[in-house]
């Protein structure tokens, strides 16, 4: 098993790995939706939002540096927003042309992509803290702790348990194919035959991995089987939640109701 | 390391994109779905079916990985949704694209929780019906010959990576997050380019199913999914093509139409017009709100750094 690296969770005995992972996972949900909520330009509110997050992560001891390095991972996307700059309608900014046309951007379509910015970069560092703090299966639990189906939980719960052993076949593949098509390290060169050649060769990888899954997944229900599983899924029945988690969730999710009446109130 | 080849860009949509009206009603829609999904799918495979489901969706997010070089640094990847339709059956590919979508967005943060439901609708739903309708006519058309399993194979994929990319962005200008002249036409461009990549591997992955285990391709379709899904591929098709188009002539983003329908001021401003030109007892303005909001945060944070520090020097002299 090469990839356990893949495996997002960090062990711990920090405050936050202690709490339940289903008032973790509404709390995440809850700050999550906050940051959605608010309006455009909110920066009060944001700059608030920023430190609970931050507080979290020093209170997760996992290193404020190793969630913004891993935050990094989503930003591509605030590609997408770039445009607001010079369509959304407003005060005047600067204008430049290219070719034939030109562009104008305004300071409201600056803001507004800052914002989508900011708001998309707290919730996934607020996720990222979800996901390395909290042990698959405990994960598992909150899944079935917020009504989600015990059916579709054991399925993912399956899923987890052989995406090690079918990522590991994946890369034994990818490197049977390094070895045979003669990749070169020198830049421009194209090896290995032409672009519909390489898919083909990939797609034949792909239906080489599924196959595989197949049969595995025949194997895996015939050992099942003959350990008397009847496609009943049983699981112990969910703890208690602690009074005091309960009354801490209580609490956060009245001060994220707080930031939104208070950023309604500034900025609307 | 090991994230970056997980996923094509620009299609796991991240949390704060997409507005809460949106993800909420996708929310809704995927939850509907794949709840019908499961049950259908428990009556096809009774107690095989978490083994199964399980193993085949670790297989799709495995086979993500897989991917191949096409000129100046980018490469073709495979997205699943199309093979896993073709060969499960629409169903059983809904529930396994849904389980791994949702394990991409909630411990590697390839998409987020609450755009969740939005990213299984795209990729999982969206392209799985648009996939099977295709597939499914092509079949039909060609009389289920040979040849119709590569041709279908190949449209189908494509159209269903095309129609996938085409709603996000129709998604996100609905939320005012981009601009709907710019997103649709560069989302549409890049992936019909990109379905060509997942097109090619599909029947790649066809092919050789089809000479090592040819009873595999049986297995979609030995359950004819009914029209009802037929149905909604076509309509999800025929509703993308009309739209997207007709969405990009507004410069200004969707926001444009829902001004003039009068929907987005009932959803958006209303609420934050209770209390019009209320000034915040105390604090002038904004800007000085950000400011107190500042010095309110670097005390929280400084606050919890102090009582962590202070926590674990306690710590340390009680294990010495």
């Amino acid at each position: 098993m090469h990839v356990h690296f893949l495996d997002p969770f960090h062990n711990g005995t920090s405050l936050i790995h202690r709490l339940d992972p289903r008032v973790k996972l509404v709390f995440t949900l809850a700050y999550i939706v906050t940051a959605s909520l608010l309006p455009f330009g909110a920066w009060a509110a944001y700059v608030l939002l920023l430190a609970i997050v931050l507080s979290v992560e020093l209170a997760s001891e996992l290193g404020i540096g190793y969630v913004l390095r891993r935050a990094l991972l989503a930003t591509p996307f605030v590609l997408a927003a770039v445009p607001l700059i010079f369509t959304v309608p407003g005060t005047l900014l600067f204008t430049f042309s290219l070719g034939a046309w030109t562009f104008t951007a305004s300071l409201e379509g600056v803001e507004r992509l800052l914002s989508i910015a900011f708001k998309s970069w707290v919730s996934v560092q607020m996720a990222i803290v979800l996901a390395a703090t909290t042990s698959f299966p405990n994960l598992l639990m909150a899944m079935r702790g917020i009504g989600i189906p015990r059916l579709l939980v054991a399925i993912v719960g399956l899923m987890w348990r052989y995406i090690f052993v079918l990522v590991d076949q994946a890369l034994r593949l990818l490197r049977a194919r390094a070895a045979r098509s003669g990749a070169t390290p020198e830049m421009g060169r194209r090896v290995g035959g032409s672009i519909v050649w390489r898919a083909q060769t990939t797609g034949g990888m792909a239906g080489n991995l599924l196959m595989r899954g197949f049969e595995r997944g025949d194997r895996i229900y015939a050992a099942m089987a003959a350990r008397g599983y009847d496609g009943e899924v049983r699981a112990f029945p969910l703890p208690q939640v602690p009074l005091t988690q309960w009354f801490g969730l209580g609490a956060a999710i009245f001060l994220f109701a707080l930031i939104l009446l208070f950023s309604i109130l500034i900025v609307g | 390391m090991l994230s970056a080849p997980l996923s094509p860009p620009l299609m796991h949509i991240p949390d704060g994109f997409l507005s809460i009206l949106v993800s909420v009603v996708l929310w809704i829609a995927t939850i509907g779905i794949v709840a019908v999904s499961l049950q259908r799918v428990n009556r096809d495979l009774g107690e095989r079916q978490v083994p199964l489901m399980g193993v085949l969706a670790a297989a799709i997010f495995a086979g993500q990985m897989l991917n191949f070089p096409v000129a100046g640094g980018t490469s073709g990847h495979l997205l699943g949704a199309a093979l896993a339709t073709i060969l499960l059956g629409p169903y059983a590919a809904v529930l396994v694209m849904a389980c791994v979508i949702g394990v991409q967005g909630l411990l590697f943060q390839d998409g987020g929780l609450l755009a969740m439901g939005a990213n299984i609708f795209n990729m999982g739903i969206v392209g799985v019906v648009v996939t099977h309708f295709l597939y499914r006519t092509l079949r039909n058309l060609g009389s289920g010959k040979r040849w119709t399993i590569f041709v279908g194979g190949f449209a189908s994929a494509w159209l269903g990576v095309v129609t996938a990319s085409l709603i996000t962005a129709l998604e996100l200008a609905i939320s005012g997050t981009t601009a709907a002249n710019i997103a649709i036409p560069a989302m549409g461009g890049v992936h019909v380019l990109i379905g060509f990549g997942e097109a090619l591997i599909t029947v790649g992955a066809l092919a050789f199913l089809y000479f090592t285990r040819p009873d595999l391709l049986k297995i979609g379709e030995a359950k004819p999914a009914g029209r009802a899904v037929w149905l909604a591929g076509l309509v999800i098709a025929l509703a993308i093509a009309v739209a997207s188009p007709l969405a990009s002539s507004f410069p200004d983003g969707l926001e444009w139409v829902a001004e003039q329908q009068g929907f987005l001021n009932n959803a958006h401003n209303a609420p934050y017009q209770i209390i019009p030109d209320y000034v915040f007892p105390g604090i002038g303005n904004a800007a000085l709100a950000t400011i107190v909001a500042g010095v309110i945060g670097t005390l929280v944070v400084g606050g919890v750094a102090f009582a962590l520090a202070y926590a674990r020097r306690n710590r340390s002299v009680v294990s010495n």
